[in-house]
């Protein structure tokens, strides 16, 4: 196969991809929906169920005089007040999830780039080493941070001792909840870069220095469009969960200035009465990042996701 | 015997305890819940409906079998630093010489961190009729009183527990929540008042306001539960929080708190977790309760813990033993209470856990262990002590209170 073929296979022109003879529609149709059946059940029960009683919980209203007891309504305020109460914790969230997203794909993408083309051998164990956080819970590695993170603990004893550490400490600080989002979702922006790296032929890379582009032209044409499907589904799969996180503001963050998801929580469990507030924040949240998204993936997308 | 006077609760104001009885009734969360793909698809049916007031007459108790007999085991929950330990943290010494008494095999978790956010996991599964997987949970008498109220817990035999009927002491077997204790059980009591470390502090802590100098600025934690830090705040501005005050007292409580946090001083809000911040350094002083500091004295072995009831005065509260509505280990359950009111077991749990012991007789065994922790106040409190650092006990609210104190709280304090 000529490397022409291939880099126009890349930029995904279906002419090069040979087209199956159409089967038989009606036979094709029937299994094709057998097919959906199991996937089209599991999102009914779910995900379109939940959702259905997410959105009938976000406009219920209070039963006065009875805590924690709801009765059937169209409270429309409830969004209002999500919206109005809750705008700056909004607003944190989107910053924060933002800044967390963007410095993964700092770290990630020359990580994803030396597992794919310069490892070698050591690609196995560079693989583990990323997975390898999986194998503890979330909770449990966003706590070891905050012992690591400590006033007497080593990273804030070596910051103070060099002056670095204007405020005194490091934990309790938005700075370490964005180290923390940043450190937890650094596996989701990893893996699909080097996914989408992996793939690409090296050949059409070096056709690049082949037509006299150097080594930083040759990056910025060729293979930073080539892992654009990575980039993308990386940012996403870092954005939308660290959007709606509440772990490490819980666990690393100051008392002051929470993000929309320790609202969320503190009104289902800690104010009797908090549920439709509670879902109509989590309404509104997906609501906000679907349309981000969708906004990012109309400008930036692909044909293809990995 | 040291009776603990100004325990009693004030009943209930009739109103109050009107809506409380009505709201045993039949309505529940889960039934409301439980309609919302009706709600969901029907929203335009059911528009603007008014409410309907909860039906009445409640709903008889089904209670579950009692497997007791059959199967030998105990889930019991409770909360950080509440049970005699040996060295290592691992076994208690009490519970073990239970399991070899009884054959009865416990297990005992650290589930609770604060009562809201314990009562928010399982209320939903207990209103559905689901196991929760535990026999016994220990909760504050304000959140004890609330499932009572919706019947999340099962009524108690006394006749199958003498220790209890004879050693409870007095001014504890007629509680507002729960006359008679038919379904709850003082497992401690305690103090909340400023714990600190002397030595990183550097000087005695005093009053309250002690504990917003500069230099101890960002190193301050307080205790999620408002009935605790509210009460003493208040109470360091000057009111009685047994009675007679209202949201306006409450709400300026509140604004000075809030303040703190803005302005850097109080670092956290947390459960009982915030012993994680005093053993990890981030903190060195706060609002705290009496056992758990000198728990962090014994487990850090630092002696310069130190526990204070700050000049303007501290809060008195229970926890409370109840088994929950789906158990179907009531008999076990009743056997541990039982083993616990007996005097030398009581004595055995409090020279450990330095909580406030609601076992008559525990005191003369305390002797022949311990005769310092026999005079600890901490432990045996007398009434001079209590009248003397003015230590109260948070009024109790009423249904509406609750909600908006709780909302109130939320929305300054914790989530901001």
């Amino acid at each position: 196969m000529s490397s022409l073929a291939q880099v126009s296979q890349v930029a995904g022109d279906p002419a090069v991809h040979p087209t199956a003879p159409a089967p038989e529609t009606e036979k094709r149709s029937w299994t094709a929906y057998l097919l959906l059946l199991p996937g089209v059940l599991w999102l009914g029960v779910f995900f379109i169920l939940p959702l259905v009683q997410l959105a009938a919980v976000s406009l219920q209203s209070r039963f006065p005089g009875f805590p924690g007891y709801y009765y059937r309504d169209l409270n429309f305020e409830n969004y209002l007040s999500a919206l109005t109460d809750y705008a700056p914790h909004f607003a944190r969230s989107f910053l924060y999830a933002g800044l967390a997203t963007f410095l993964a794909f700092v770290v990630a993408y020359p990580l994803a780039y030396a597992m794919a083309f310069k490892a070698g051998r050591w690609r196995n164990l560079m693989m583990i080493c990323v997975v390898a956080p999986f194998f503890t819970s979330f909770i449990l590695r966003t706590f070891a941070w905050s012992q690591i993170l400590a006033d007497e603990g080593p990273v804030a004893a070596v910051l103070n001792f060099l002056h670095l550490l204007p405020g005194g400490h490091i934990i309790n600080t938005p700075v370490a909840v964005v180290a923390g989002l940043t450190y937890n979702f650094l596996p989701f922006m990893v893996l699909p870069i080097y996914a989408s790296l992996e793939r690409a032929d090296p050949r059409v890379i070096e056709a690049g220095g082949d037509l006299y582009a150097n080594g930083f032209t040759t990056f910025r044409t060729v293979t930073l469009p080539m892992s654009m499907p990575g980039v993308l589904a990386g940012t996403l799969l870092t954005f939308i969960p660290a959007a709606g996180d509440f772990v490490n503001m819980e666990l690393l963050g100051p008392q002051r200035g929470k993000m929309v998801g320790n609202v969320i929580n503190d009104q289902f469990l800690a104010v009797p009465g908090g549920y439709p507030v509670a879902a109509a924040l989590s309404f509104t949240l997906m609501a906000a990042i679907l349309a981000m998204v969708f906004l990012y993936v109309r400008r930036f997308g692909t044909d293809e996701l990995v | 015997m040291t009776p603990i006077p100004r325990r009693a609760r004030r009943p209930l104001s009739p109103p109050a305890a009107a809506l409380t009885q009505a709201a045993s009734g039949g309505l529940s969360r889960r039934a409301l819940l439980g309609t919302g793909l009706a709600a969901g698809t029907g929203l335009a049916l059911t528009g603007c409906a008014p409410p309907e007031p909860p039906s009445g007459g409640a709903a008889s108790l089904d209670l579950p079998t009692d497997l007791s007999d059959k199967e030998k085991i105990l889930k019991w929950a409770n909360w950080t630093a509440y049970l005699d330990m040996n060295g290592k943290e691992t076994k208690s010494p009490t519970l073990e010489a239970f399991m070899q008494k009884t054959g009865i095999k416990v297990t005992y978790s650290e589930d609770v961190d604060d009562n809201d956010s314990y009562y928010a996991k399982v209320a939903p599964q207990l209103r559905a009729g689901q196991s929760i997987d535990r026999d016994i949970f220990t909760l504050t008498d304000w959140m004890a009183s609330r499932v009572i109220r919706d019947q999340l817990c099962q009524p108690l035999e006394l006749i199958q527990m003498p220790n209890v009927v004879s050693n409870l002491l007095q001014p504890l077997k007629d509680v507002s929540f729960d006359p008679g204790r038919t379904h709850s059980i003082t497992w401690q009591s305690g103090f909340a008042g400023i714990g600190y470390n002397k030595e990183k502090v550097g000087r005695e802590l005093k009053t309250l306001d002690d504990l917003w100098a500069d230099d101890l600025k960002g190193r301050i934690v307080v205790l999620s539960e408002f009935r605790d830090t509210a009460g003493l705040v208040m109470q360091a501005q000057g009111v009685d929080i047994e009675s007679g005050w209202g949201k306006a007292e409450f709400e300026k409580a509140l604004d000075f708190i809030e303040g703190k946090i803005e302005d850097g001083y109080i670092r956290k809000v947390k459960g009982n977790s915030y012993m994680e911040d005093l053993t990890s350094g981030n903190a060195v002083a706060g609002i705290t309760w009496s056992g758990d500091i000198f728990v962090l004295a014994y487990d850090t072995e630092d002696p310069n813990w130190t526990f204070t009831i700050p000049e303007s005065g501290g809060t008195l509260w229970s926890d409370n033993m109840m088994v929950p509505i789906t158990s179907t280990h009531r008999s076990n359950a009743q056997r541990l209470m039982d083993y616990y009111y007996d005097p030398a077991v009581a004595a055995q749990v409090a020279a450990w856990v330095n909580y406030v012991c609601p076992v008559d007789g525990a005191q003369a065994e305390m002797e022949k262990l311990d005769p310092d922790l026999a005079e600890s106040p901490w432990i045996f409190p007398t009434a001079e002590f209590i009248a003397d650092n003015n230590i109260q006990s948070f009024r109790v609210l009423d249904a509406d209170e609750d909600i908006e104190f709780a909302d109130l709280w939320s929305t300054k304090v914790m989530g901001n």
